[in-house]
Protein backbone atom coordinates (compact mmCIF):
# COMPACT_ATOMS: atom_id res chain seq x y z
CA UNK A 1 0.00 0.00 0.00
CA UNK A 2 1.42 3.36 -0.91
CA UNK A 3 2.39 5.91 1.95
CA UNK A 4 0.22 8.71 3.30
CA UNK A 5 3.08 10.85 1.50
CA UNK A 6 2.83 8.94 -1.75
CA UNK A 7 -0.81 9.61 -1.65
CA UNK A 8 -0.35 13.74 -1.19
CA UNK A 9 2.12 13.77 -3.66
CA UNK A 10 -0.48 11.95 -6.61
CA UNK A 11 -2.67 14.51 -5.47
CA UNK A 12 -0.42 17.15 -6.04
CA UNK A 13 0.49 16.22 -9.19
CA UNK A 14 -3.12 16.13 -10.43
CA UNK A 15 -4.03 19.55 -9.50
CA UNK A 16 -0.40 20.83 -10.11
CA UNK A 17 -1.16 20.65 -14.03
CA UNK A 18 -3.91 22.93 -13.60
CA UNK A 19 -2.92 26.89 -13.32
CA UNK A 20 -6.58 28.12 -13.82
CA UNK A 21 -8.78 28.26 -10.29
CA UNK A 22 -11.71 27.33 -12.13
CA UNK A 23 -10.07 23.78 -13.15
CA UNK A 24 -8.76 22.96 -9.79
CA UNK A 25 -12.77 23.61 -8.47
CA UNK A 26 -13.96 21.86 -11.07
CA UNK A 27 -11.74 18.85 -10.07
CA UNK A 28 -12.71 19.02 -6.94
CA UNK A 29 -16.20 19.37 -7.47
CA UNK A 30 -15.77 16.06 -9.49
CA UNK A 31 -14.19 14.77 -6.64
CA UNK A 32 -16.99 15.52 -4.59
CA UNK A 33 -19.73 14.16 -6.24
CA UNK A 34 -17.27 11.24 -6.40
CA UNK A 35 -17.67 10.92 -2.77
CA UNK A 36 -19.76 7.70 -1.38
CA UNK A 37 -23.01 9.73 0.05
CA UNK A 38 -23.38 9.10 3.83
CA UNK A 39 -25.61 6.42 5.07
CA UNK A 40 -29.00 9.08 6.29
CA UNK A 41 -28.76 7.08 9.25
CA UNK A 42 -25.33 8.83 10.17
CA UNK A 43 -26.99 12.28 9.16
CA UNK A 44 -26.98 12.97 12.98
CA UNK A 45 -25.95 15.27 15.78
CA UNK A 46 -23.01 13.12 17.57
CA UNK A 47 -21.57 12.72 13.81
CA UNK A 48 -22.21 16.67 12.80
CA UNK A 49 -19.09 18.86 12.57
CA UNK A 50 -21.69 22.11 11.98
CA UNK A 51 -19.79 25.45 10.24
CA UNK A 52 -21.38 28.16 10.22
CA UNK A 53 -22.12 27.94 6.01
CA UNK A 54 -21.32 24.28 5.58
CA UNK A 55 -21.77 21.04 7.46
CA UNK A 56 -19.86 17.63 7.97
CA UNK A 57 -20.57 14.47 8.79
CA UNK A 58 -17.58 12.15 10.18
CA UNK A 59 -18.23 8.71 10.80
CA UNK A 60 -14.97 6.25 12.28
CA UNK A 61 -14.70 2.61 12.32
CA UNK A 62 -11.35 0.94 13.90
CA UNK A 63 -10.34 -2.51 13.39
CA UNK A 64 -8.15 -3.47 16.30
CA UNK A 65 -7.00 -7.30 14.52
CA UNK A 66 -5.66 -5.17 11.74
CA UNK A 67 -4.97 -1.52 13.69
CA UNK A 68 -6.82 0.21 11.02
CA UNK A 69 -8.96 3.34 11.70
CA UNK A 70 -11.79 3.99 8.60
CA UNK A 71 -13.14 7.21 7.54
CA UNK A 72 -16.40 7.98 6.14
CA UNK A 73 -17.53 11.55 5.59
CA UNK A 74 -20.05 13.64 3.61
CA UNK A 75 -20.99 17.48 3.81
CA UNK A 76 -23.48 19.52 2.27
CA UNK A 77 -21.85 20.99 -0.15
CA UNK A 78 -20.29 19.84 -2.92
CA UNK A 79 -16.82 21.68 -2.90
CA UNK A 80 -16.22 20.67 0.81
CA UNK A 81 -17.50 17.08 0.00
CA UNK A 82 -14.17 17.18 -2.50
CA UNK A 83 -11.64 18.29 -0.14
CA UNK A 84 -13.55 15.90 2.18
CA UNK A 85 -13.09 12.77 -0.27
CA UNK A 86 -9.16 14.11 -0.65
CA UNK A 87 -8.77 14.28 3.55
CA UNK A 88 -10.17 10.90 3.35
CA UNK A 89 -8.01 9.27 0.33
CA UNK A 90 -4.79 10.11 2.57
CA UNK A 91 -6.34 9.19 6.11
CA UNK A 92 -8.91 6.82 5.68
CA UNK A 93 -7.20 3.11 6.29
CA UNK A 94 -4.62 4.15 7.73
CA UNK A 95 -3.45 3.18 11.80
CA UNK A 96 -3.98 5.67 14.45
CA UNK A 97 0.09 6.24 14.34
CA UNK A 98 -0.13 6.96 11.08
CA UNK A 99 -2.92 9.68 11.38
CA UNK A 100 -1.07 11.24 14.05
CA UNK A 101 2.34 11.42 12.55
CA UNK A 102 0.94 12.88 9.22
CA UNK A 103 1.71 16.42 7.84
CA UNK A 104 -0.96 17.26 6.04
CA UNK A 105 1.14 19.09 3.47
CA UNK A 106 -0.79 18.57 0.10
CA UNK A 107 -3.39 21.55 0.99
CA UNK A 108 -0.99 23.87 1.06
CA UNK A 109 0.76 22.42 -2.29
CA UNK A 110 -2.22 22.63 -3.86
CA UNK A 111 -3.25 26.13 -2.77
CA UNK A 112 -5.93 25.33 -0.94
CA UNK A 113 -4.98 25.99 2.36
CA UNK A 114 -7.50 28.59 2.93
CA UNK A 115 -10.01 26.26 3.32
CA UNK A 116 -8.50 24.28 6.51
CA UNK A 117 -8.19 27.57 8.32
CA UNK A 118 -10.10 27.94 11.49
CA UNK A 119 -11.87 30.56 10.33
CA UNK A 120 -13.11 29.45 7.26
CA UNK A 121 -16.94 28.29 8.32
CA UNK A 122 -16.98 25.38 6.87
CA UNK A 123 -16.71 22.32 9.27
CA UNK A 124 -12.99 21.34 7.63
CA UNK A 125 -10.71 22.85 10.15
CA UNK A 126 -13.33 21.10 13.18
CA UNK A 127 -13.41 17.80 10.66
CA UNK A 128 -9.32 17.54 10.72
CA UNK A 129 -8.93 17.81 14.64
CA UNK A 130 -12.19 15.33 14.98
CA UNK A 131 -10.06 12.91 12.60
CA UNK A 132 -6.95 13.18 15.26
CA UNK A 133 -9.07 12.79 18.40
CA UNK A 134 -10.49 9.71 16.82
CA UNK A 135 -7.22 8.25 15.87
CA UNK A 136 -6.11 9.32 19.33
CA UNK A 137 -8.41 7.34 21.30
CA UNK A 138 -8.37 4.29 19.44
CA UNK A 139 -4.68 3.96 20.04
CA UNK A 140 -5.17 3.76 23.31
CA UNK A 141 -7.59 0.82 22.85
CA UNK B 1 -27.30 49.61 -21.00
CA UNK B 2 -25.55 53.31 -21.61
CA UNK B 3 -29.70 53.67 -21.73
CA UNK B 4 -29.81 52.75 -18.48
CA UNK B 5 -26.94 54.58 -17.29
CA UNK B 6 -28.12 57.76 -18.78
CA UNK B 7 -31.62 57.49 -17.09
CA UNK B 8 -30.42 59.23 -13.92
CA UNK B 9 -27.78 61.55 -13.48
CA UNK B 10 -25.16 59.50 -11.16
CA UNK B 11 -22.34 58.89 -13.75
CA UNK B 12 -20.95 55.36 -11.51
CA UNK B 13 -17.71 55.09 -13.87
CA UNK B 14 -16.27 58.40 -12.79
CA UNK B 15 -17.41 58.29 -9.26
CA UNK B 16 -15.94 54.63 -9.01
CA UNK B 17 -12.55 56.71 -9.50
CA UNK B 18 -13.22 58.79 -5.89
CA UNK B 19 -12.83 54.68 -4.22
CA UNK B 20 -8.95 53.15 -4.48
CA UNK B 21 -10.35 49.79 -3.54
CA UNK B 22 -12.72 49.36 -6.72
CA UNK B 23 -9.30 49.18 -8.69
CA UNK B 24 -7.95 46.47 -7.18
CA UNK B 25 -7.40 43.28 -8.87
CA UNK B 26 -8.56 39.99 -6.67
CA UNK B 27 -7.12 36.52 -8.25
CA UNK B 28 -6.02 38.56 -11.04
CA UNK B 29 -9.33 39.51 -11.80
CA UNK B 30 -10.71 43.33 -11.73
CA UNK B 31 -12.88 43.41 -7.99
CA UNK B 32 -16.79 43.05 -8.41
CA UNK B 33 -17.74 44.52 -5.07
CA UNK B 34 -21.51 43.34 -4.41
CA UNK B 35 -21.12 43.30 -0.24
CA UNK B 36 -22.57 46.78 0.30
CA UNK B 37 -24.88 45.83 2.28
CA UNK B 38 -22.78 44.16 4.63
CA UNK B 39 -20.04 47.21 4.45
CA UNK B 40 -19.44 50.12 1.83
CA UNK B 41 -15.64 51.33 0.58
CA UNK B 42 -14.80 54.50 1.33
CA UNK B 43 -14.10 56.83 -0.76
CA UNK B 44 -10.36 58.91 -0.83
CA UNK B 45 -11.89 61.81 0.83
CA UNK B 46 -12.71 59.89 3.74
CA UNK B 47 -9.58 57.74 3.73
CA UNK B 48 -7.62 61.29 3.60
CA UNK B 49 -9.78 62.96 6.54
CA UNK B 50 -9.07 59.71 9.12
CA UNK B 51 -5.29 60.74 8.36
CA UNK B 52 -5.96 64.41 8.98
CA UNK B 53 -7.72 64.57 11.93
CA UNK B 54 -4.95 62.36 13.22
CA UNK B 55 -2.18 64.68 11.88
CA UNK B 56 -4.01 68.15 12.70
CA UNK B 57 -6.69 67.77 15.93
CA UNK B 58 -5.76 64.36 17.37
CA UNK B 59 -6.41 65.68 21.02
CA UNK B 60 -9.53 64.18 23.54
CA UNK B 61 -12.57 66.52 23.43
CA UNK B 62 -14.69 68.09 25.79
CA UNK B 63 -11.87 67.82 28.42
CA UNK B 64 -8.71 69.81 27.58
CA UNK B 65 -8.49 74.26 27.58
CA UNK B 66 -5.57 73.69 25.27
CA UNK B 67 -5.90 74.62 21.37
CA UNK B 68 -6.01 71.11 19.85
CA UNK B 69 -8.73 69.90 21.98
CA UNK B 70 -10.81 72.56 21.38
CA UNK B 71 -9.96 71.97 17.71
CA UNK B 72 -11.14 68.13 18.07
CA UNK B 73 -13.75 68.59 20.17
CA UNK B 74 -15.36 71.39 17.16
CA UNK B 75 -14.64 69.24 14.68
CA UNK B 76 -16.80 66.12 17.13
CA UNK B 77 -19.57 68.14 17.77
CA UNK B 78 -19.92 69.55 13.98
CA UNK B 79 -20.61 66.06 12.93
CA UNK B 80 -23.47 65.69 15.27
CA UNK B 81 -24.66 68.70 13.56
CA UNK B 82 -23.90 66.70 9.93
CA UNK B 83 -25.61 63.74 11.02
CA UNK B 84 -28.68 65.98 12.83
CA UNK B 85 -29.06 67.61 9.25
CA UNK B 86 -28.31 64.22 7.66
CA UNK B 87 -31.15 62.45 9.17
CA UNK B 88 -33.53 66.12 9.48
CA UNK B 89 -33.40 65.99 13.56
CA UNK B 90 -34.67 68.42 15.24
CA UNK B 91 -31.92 68.84 17.56
CA UNK B 92 -28.29 67.85 17.44
CA UNK B 93 -29.11 66.76 21.23
CA UNK B 94 -31.08 64.08 20.11
CA UNK B 95 -27.56 63.02 18.25
CA UNK B 96 -25.75 59.92 20.14
CA UNK B 97 -22.57 58.40 19.02
CA UNK B 98 -22.43 55.08 19.78
CA UNK B 99 -20.22 52.29 18.34
CA UNK B 100 -22.86 50.95 15.30
CA UNK B 101 -26.23 50.01 14.99
CA UNK B 102 -26.11 47.02 17.38
CA UNK B 103 -24.75 48.68 19.99
CA UNK B 104 -27.71 51.98 19.48
CA UNK B 105 -29.97 49.05 19.84
CA UNK B 106 -29.10 47.79 22.66
CA UNK B 107 -28.82 50.84 24.11
CA UNK B 108 -32.47 51.86 23.67
CA UNK B 109 -33.17 48.18 24.93
CA UNK B 110 -31.57 48.58 28.07
CA UNK B 111 -32.29 51.87 29.36
CA UNK B 112 -35.95 52.53 27.52
CA UNK B 113 -36.55 48.75 29.46
CA UNK B 114 -35.28 49.86 32.97
CA UNK B 115 -37.23 53.14 32.47
CA UNK B 116 -40.62 51.60 30.45
CA UNK B 117 -40.95 48.23 30.48
CA UNK B 118 -42.13 45.52 32.70
CA UNK B 119 -43.30 42.22 33.34
CA UNK B 120 -45.82 40.64 31.63
CA UNK B 121 -45.18 43.83 28.69
CA UNK B 122 -44.61 42.96 25.17
CA UNK B 123 -41.85 44.41 22.48
CA UNK B 124 -42.53 43.58 19.24
CA UNK B 125 -40.43 43.21 16.25
CA UNK B 126 -41.06 42.48 12.87
CA UNK B 127 -40.12 38.99 11.30
CA UNK B 128 -37.43 40.28 9.56
CA UNK B 129 -35.09 41.56 11.69
CA UNK B 130 -31.20 41.43 11.95
CA UNK B 131 -30.03 39.13 14.97
CA UNK B 132 -28.99 42.71 15.95
CA UNK B 133 -32.72 44.10 15.98
CA UNK B 134 -33.55 40.65 17.94
CA UNK B 135 -31.53 39.52 20.33
CA UNK B 136 -31.49 42.76 22.35
CA UNK B 137 -34.70 42.53 22.99
CA UNK B 138 -34.53 38.83 23.78
CA UNK B 139 -31.88 40.29 26.22
CA UNK B 140 -34.52 42.53 28.06
CA UNK B 141 -37.16 40.12 27.59
CA UNK B 142 -35.01 37.59 29.88
CA UNK B 143 -34.43 40.37 32.22
CA UNK B 144 -37.26 41.65 33.21
CA UNK B 145 -39.91 39.33 32.25
CA UNK B 146 -41.73 40.29 29.06
CA UNK B 147 -42.63 38.38 25.82
CA UNK B 148 -41.14 39.46 22.43
CA UNK B 149 -44.20 39.29 19.41
CA UNK B 150 -43.30 39.38 15.82
CA UNK B 151 -45.11 40.57 12.93
CA UNK B 152 -45.47 38.09 10.16
CA UNK B 153 -45.06 38.42 6.16
CA UNK B 154 -45.91 37.27 3.40
CA UNK B 155 -43.90 35.35 0.44
CA UNK B 156 -42.78 38.74 -1.48
CA UNK B 157 -41.56 39.88 1.68
CA UNK B 158 -44.26 42.06 2.64
CA UNK B 159 -45.16 42.32 6.21
CA UNK B 160 -48.60 42.07 7.10
CA UNK B 161 -50.22 45.00 8.14
CA UNK B 162 -53.64 43.82 8.99
CA UNK B 163 -51.60 41.16 11.42
CA UNK B 164 -49.85 43.95 12.59
CA UNK B 165 -52.69 46.02 13.67
CA UNK B 166 -53.85 43.10 15.73
CA UNK B 167 -50.42 42.46 17.83
CA UNK B 168 -50.66 46.08 18.62
CA UNK B 169 -52.42 45.72 21.86
CA UNK B 170 -52.39 47.51 25.14
CA UNK B 171 -48.80 45.34 26.38
CA UNK B 172 -47.28 46.18 23.88
CA UNK B 173 -44.30 49.00 25.06
CA UNK B 174 -42.30 49.38 21.74
CA UNK B 175 -41.89 48.61 18.62
CA UNK B 176 -38.53 47.52 16.82
CA UNK B 177 -38.65 47.36 13.00
CA UNK B 178 -36.44 47.69 10.09
CA UNK B 179 -36.75 49.73 7.75
CA UNK B 180 -34.86 48.03 4.73
CA UNK B 181 -34.60 43.80 5.37
CA UNK B 182 -30.90 43.24 4.85
CA UNK B 183 -31.77 40.09 3.12
CA UNK B 184 -35.43 40.49 1.11
CA UNK B 185 -34.54 44.26 0.60
CA UNK B 186 -38.08 44.62 1.32
CA UNK B 187 -38.47 48.84 2.12
CA UNK B 188 -41.04 48.96 4.92
CA UNK B 189 -44.05 51.37 5.45
CA UNK B 190 -42.53 52.39 8.15
CA UNK B 191 -44.53 56.07 8.19
CA UNK B 192 -47.74 53.90 8.33
CA UNK B 193 -46.55 51.83 10.94
CA UNK B 194 -45.44 54.26 13.34
CA UNK B 195 -48.27 56.35 12.69
CA UNK B 196 -50.29 52.80 13.71
CA UNK B 197 -47.98 52.28 16.89
CA UNK B 198 -48.10 55.89 17.49
CA UNK B 199 -52.36 55.70 17.52
CA UNK B 200 -52.12 53.85 20.40
CA UNK B 201 -49.27 55.90 21.98
CA UNK B 202 -46.39 52.88 21.57
CA UNK B 203 -43.06 54.06 20.54
CA UNK B 204 -41.23 52.39 17.50
CA UNK B 205 -37.25 52.12 16.79
CA UNK B 206 -36.66 52.61 13.29
CA UNK B 207 -33.21 49.74 12.54
CA UNK B 208 -31.99 52.37 9.78
CA UNK B 209 -28.74 50.24 8.97
CA UNK B 210 -29.61 49.16 5.61
CA UNK B 211 -31.58 52.34 4.70
CA UNK B 212 -29.51 55.47 5.65
CA UNK B 213 -27.19 54.53 2.59
CA UNK B 214 -29.85 54.13 0.40
CA UNK B 215 -32.98 56.09 0.70
CA UNK B 216 -32.92 60.16 2.20
CA UNK B 217 -33.94 59.89 5.44
CA UNK B 218 -36.07 62.07 7.83
CA UNK B 219 -36.61 61.12 11.80
CA UNK B 220 -39.47 63.76 12.17
CA UNK B 221 -41.39 63.20 8.86
CA UNK B 222 -41.22 59.92 10.23
CA UNK B 223 -42.16 60.61 13.35
CA UNK B 224 -40.19 57.89 14.69
CA UNK B 225 -39.24 57.65 18.47
CA UNK B 226 -35.35 55.93 17.89
CA UNK B 227 -33.33 56.03 14.63
CA UNK B 228 -30.64 53.41 14.50
CA UNK B 229 -27.46 53.49 12.04
CA UNK B 230 -24.12 52.50 11.37
CA UNK B 231 -21.55 54.83 9.81
CA UNK B 232 -19.62 51.92 7.74
CA UNK B 233 -22.69 50.64 5.90
CA UNK B 234 -22.69 54.90 5.11
CA UNK B 235 -19.48 55.11 2.84
CA UNK B 236 -18.00 55.93 6.56
CA UNK B 237 -15.39 55.05 8.95
CA UNK B 238 -15.81 50.90 11.06
CA UNK B 239 -16.65 51.33 14.59
CA UNK B 240 -18.81 54.15 14.78
CA UNK B 241 -23.25 54.02 14.59
CA UNK B 242 -25.69 56.71 15.50
CA UNK B 243 -28.89 56.48 17.77
CA UNK B 244 -31.13 59.66 17.06
CA UNK B 245 -33.97 59.53 19.62
CA UNK B 246 -36.44 62.22 20.70
CA UNK B 247 -35.58 64.12 23.56
CA UNK B 248 -38.39 63.35 25.70
CA UNK B 249 -37.90 60.01 25.73
CA UNK B 250 -34.12 60.40 26.28
CA UNK B 251 -34.87 62.38 29.06
CA UNK B 252 -36.53 60.18 30.76
CA UNK B 253 -34.41 56.84 30.45
CA UNK B 254 -31.63 56.26 32.57
CA UNK B 255 -28.04 56.02 31.11
CA UNK B 256 -26.72 53.12 29.70
CA UNK B 257 -22.68 52.66 30.74
CA UNK B 258 -21.29 54.57 33.61
CA UNK B 259 -17.88 55.83 32.97
CA UNK B 260 -16.01 59.33 31.96
CA UNK B 261 -17.86 61.94 29.88
CA UNK B 262 -21.61 60.91 31.09
CA UNK B 263 -21.50 62.65 34.27
CA UNK B 264 -22.11 65.88 35.98
CA UNK B 265 -20.49 65.57 39.48
CA UNK B 266 -18.95 62.18 40.52
CA UNK B 267 -19.06 61.65 44.36
CA UNK B 268 -18.81 58.21 46.22
CA UNK B 269 -21.98 59.59 48.22
CA UNK B 270 -23.91 60.30 44.92
CA UNK B 271 -23.17 61.08 40.61
CA UNK B 272 -25.09 63.02 38.99
CA UNK B 273 -25.54 62.63 34.85
CA UNK B 274 -24.51 65.05 32.33
CA UNK B 275 -26.88 66.31 30.01
CA UNK B 276 -28.38 64.86 26.26
CA UNK B 277 -26.59 63.50 24.25
CA UNK B 278 -23.69 62.92 27.12
CA UNK B 279 -25.47 61.19 29.19
CA UNK B 280 -25.31 58.35 26.92
CA UNK B 281 -21.99 59.00 25.70
CA UNK B 282 -19.83 57.37 28.17
CA UNK B 283 -15.70 56.87 27.79
CA UNK B 284 -14.20 58.95 24.86
CA UNK B 285 -15.84 58.67 22.08
CA UNK B 286 -14.77 58.20 18.41
CA UNK B 287 -14.13 61.80 17.65
CA UNK B 288 -11.55 61.23 14.94
CA UNK B 289 -14.58 58.61 13.57
CA UNK B 290 -16.59 61.34 13.67
CA UNK B 291 -14.79 63.81 12.08
CA UNK B 292 -14.62 61.40 8.96
CA UNK B 293 -18.25 60.33 8.84
CA UNK B 294 -18.42 64.23 8.18
CA UNK B 295 -16.71 64.40 5.25
CA UNK B 296 -18.37 60.77 4.54
CA UNK B 297 -21.96 62.47 4.34
CA UNK B 298 -21.29 65.42 3.32
CA UNK B 299 -19.81 63.21 0.10
CA UNK B 300 -22.92 61.61 -0.73
CA UNK B 301 -25.26 64.74 -0.07
CA UNK B 302 -22.94 66.23 -2.92
CA UNK B 303 -24.08 63.32 -4.89
CA UNK B 304 -27.86 63.73 -3.74
CA UNK B 305 -29.54 61.07 -2.00
CA UNK B 306 -32.26 61.38 -4.26
CA UNK B 307 -29.92 60.27 -7.21
CA UNK B 308 -28.92 57.74 -5.57
CA UNK B 309 -31.71 55.84 -4.54
CA UNK B 310 -32.79 56.36 -8.18
CA UNK B 311 -29.82 54.78 -9.86
CA UNK B 312 -29.29 51.91 -7.20
CA UNK B 313 -33.10 51.30 -8.05
CA UNK B 314 -32.32 51.10 -11.95
CA UNK B 315 -29.18 48.43 -11.19
CA UNK B 316 -31.85 46.51 -9.18
CA UNK B 317 -34.43 46.47 -11.84
CA UNK B 318 -31.91 45.38 -14.14
CA UNK B 319 -30.22 42.51 -11.73
CA UNK B 320 -33.23 41.00 -11.08
CA UNK B 321 -34.19 40.99 -14.36
CA UNK B 322 -31.14 39.35 -15.82
CA UNK B 323 -30.67 37.42 -13.01
CA UNK B 324 -34.34 35.75 -13.05
CA UNK B 325 -33.72 34.79 -16.21
CA UNK B 326 -31.15 32.24 -15.30
CA UNK B 327 -32.63 28.78 -14.90
CA UNK B 328 -33.26 27.65 -11.87
CA UNK B 329 -32.26 30.89 -9.49
CA UNK B 330 -34.79 31.98 -7.28
CA UNK B 331 -34.93 35.14 -5.76
CA UNK B 332 -35.82 35.49 -2.22
CA UNK B 333 -37.38 39.09 -1.15
CA UNK B 334 -39.55 40.39 -4.33
CA UNK B 335 -41.03 43.17 -2.80
CA UNK B 336 -42.54 45.60 -5.15
CA UNK B 337 -40.65 48.46 -2.32
CA UNK B 338 -36.76 46.87 -2.25
CA UNK B 339 -33.45 48.26 -1.86
CA UNK B 340 -30.82 47.46 -4.23
CA UNK B 341 -30.28 43.71 -2.14
CA UNK B 342 -31.03 40.52 -4.11
CA UNK B 343 -30.73 37.63 -2.72
CA UNK B 344 -31.18 34.16 -4.23
CA UNK B 345 -30.17 30.28 -4.41
CA UNK B 346 -29.85 28.49 -7.32
CA UNK B 347 -30.94 25.08 -7.48
CA UNK B 348 -28.06 22.16 -6.91
CA UNK B 349 -25.62 24.68 -5.91
CA UNK B 350 -25.26 25.19 -2.33
CA UNK B 351 -24.48 28.99 -1.27
CA UNK B 352 -21.17 28.29 0.02
CA UNK B 353 -19.98 27.14 -3.04
CA UNK B 354 -21.31 29.22 -5.09
CA UNK B 355 -19.90 32.35 -3.31
CA UNK B 356 -16.29 30.40 -3.70
CA UNK B 357 -16.75 30.38 -7.31
CA UNK B 358 -17.39 33.92 -7.39
CA UNK B 359 -14.61 35.37 -5.03
CA UNK B 360 -12.44 33.40 -7.19
CA UNK B 361 -13.53 34.88 -10.50
CA UNK B 362 -13.15 38.69 -8.58
CA UNK B 363 -16.97 38.68 -7.52
CA UNK B 364 -17.30 39.50 -3.18
CA UNK B 365 -20.71 38.14 -2.66
CA UNK B 366 -22.05 37.36 1.02
CA UNK B 367 -23.39 33.73 1.73
CA UNK B 368 -24.65 32.51 5.13
CA UNK B 369 -27.65 33.35 7.39
CA UNK B 370 -27.06 36.80 6.81
CA UNK B 371 -27.92 37.28 10.48
CA UNK B 372 -31.43 36.70 10.16
CA UNK B 373 -31.58 33.35 10.98
CA UNK B 374 -35.17 33.63 11.77
CA UNK B 375 -36.55 35.03 8.77
CA UNK B 376 -34.24 32.08 6.35
CA UNK B 377 -35.98 29.77 8.46
CA UNK B 378 -39.76 31.03 7.75
CA UNK B 379 -38.89 31.11 4.05
CA UNK B 380 -37.70 27.27 4.15
CA UNK B 381 -33.94 28.40 3.64
CA UNK B 382 -30.79 27.75 6.05
CA UNK B 383 -28.50 29.97 4.06
CA UNK B 384 -28.36 32.06 0.36
CA UNK B 385 -26.36 34.21 -1.64
CA UNK B 386 -26.96 37.99 -1.26
CA UNK B 387 -25.43 40.76 -4.01
CA UNK B 388 -25.89 44.04 -3.19
CA UNK B 389 -25.43 46.66 -4.63
CA UNK B 390 -24.12 50.26 -4.09
CA UNK B 391 -23.91 53.60 -6.16
CA UNK B 392 -20.74 53.22 -7.54
CA UNK B 393 -21.57 49.46 -8.58
CA UNK B 394 -22.57 49.70 -12.58
CA UNK B 395 -24.74 47.30 -15.11
CA UNK B 396 -21.59 45.98 -16.37
CA UNK B 397 -20.75 44.33 -13.40
CA UNK B 398 -23.91 43.02 -12.98
CA UNK B 399 -23.65 41.77 -16.62
CA UNK B 400 -20.02 40.07 -15.21
CA UNK B 401 -21.96 38.42 -12.22
CA UNK B 402 -24.56 36.97 -14.69
CA UNK B 403 -21.82 35.49 -16.46
CA UNK B 404 -20.07 34.17 -13.84
CA UNK B 405 -23.30 32.25 -12.69
CA UNK B 406 -23.70 30.65 -15.53
CA UNK B 407 -20.46 29.59 -16.20
CA UNK B 408 -20.09 27.81 -12.61
CA UNK B 409 -24.01 26.32 -13.23
CA UNK B 410 -21.90 24.25 -15.81
CA UNK B 411 -19.61 23.66 -13.83
CA UNK B 412 -22.32 21.15 -11.57
CA UNK B 413 -24.11 19.60 -14.77
C1 LIG C 1 -30.72 45.54 9.19
C2 LIG C 1 -29.45 45.55 10.00
N1 LIG C 1 -29.51 45.87 11.30
C3 LIG C 1 -28.40 45.91 12.05
C4 LIG C 1 -27.17 45.62 11.55
C5 LIG C 1 -25.98 45.66 12.44
O1 LIG C 1 -25.12 46.67 12.11
P1 LIG C 1 -23.71 46.82 12.82
O2 LIG C 1 -23.06 45.47 12.73
O3 LIG C 1 -23.00 47.87 12.05
O4 LIG C 1 -23.96 47.21 14.25
C6 LIG C 1 -27.06 45.27 10.21
C7 LIG C 1 -25.73 44.91 9.65
O5 LIG C 1 -25.57 44.05 8.84
C8 LIG C 1 -28.23 45.23 9.42
O6 LIG C 1 -28.17 44.88 8.13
Amino acid sequence: METINQIQDEIIDEFSVLDDWMDKYQLLIDMGNDLPALDEAFKKPQYLIEGCQSRVWVVADYDKASNIVTFRAESDTVIVKGLVFLLLKVLSGRTPDEILNADLYFIDEIGLKEHLSPTRSNGLFSMVKQILDYARVFKTM
Amino acid sequence: MSAICSQSAIDAKALRADFPILASQVYGKPLVYFDNAATTQKPKVVIEAISRAYETCNANVHRGVHYLSQQATQAHEEAREVVRDFIHAASSDEIIFTRGTTESINLVAFSFGEAFCQAGDEILISGMEHHSNIVPWQMLCERKGLTLRVIPFDENGNLLLDEYAALLGSKVKLVALTQVSNVLGTINPVAEMIRMAHAQQIPVLVDGAQAAAHISVDVQALDADFYAFSAHKLYGPTGLGVLYGKRALLEAMPPYQGGGEMIDQVHYSHTTYNVLPYKFEAGTPDFIGTTAFTTALRYVQNIGMDKIARYEDELLQYATEKMQAIEGLRIIGTSAHKSAVVSFVIDGIHPYDLGLLLDKLGIAIRTGHHCAQPLLESMGYEVCARASFAFYNTTDEIDALVAALLRIQKMFK
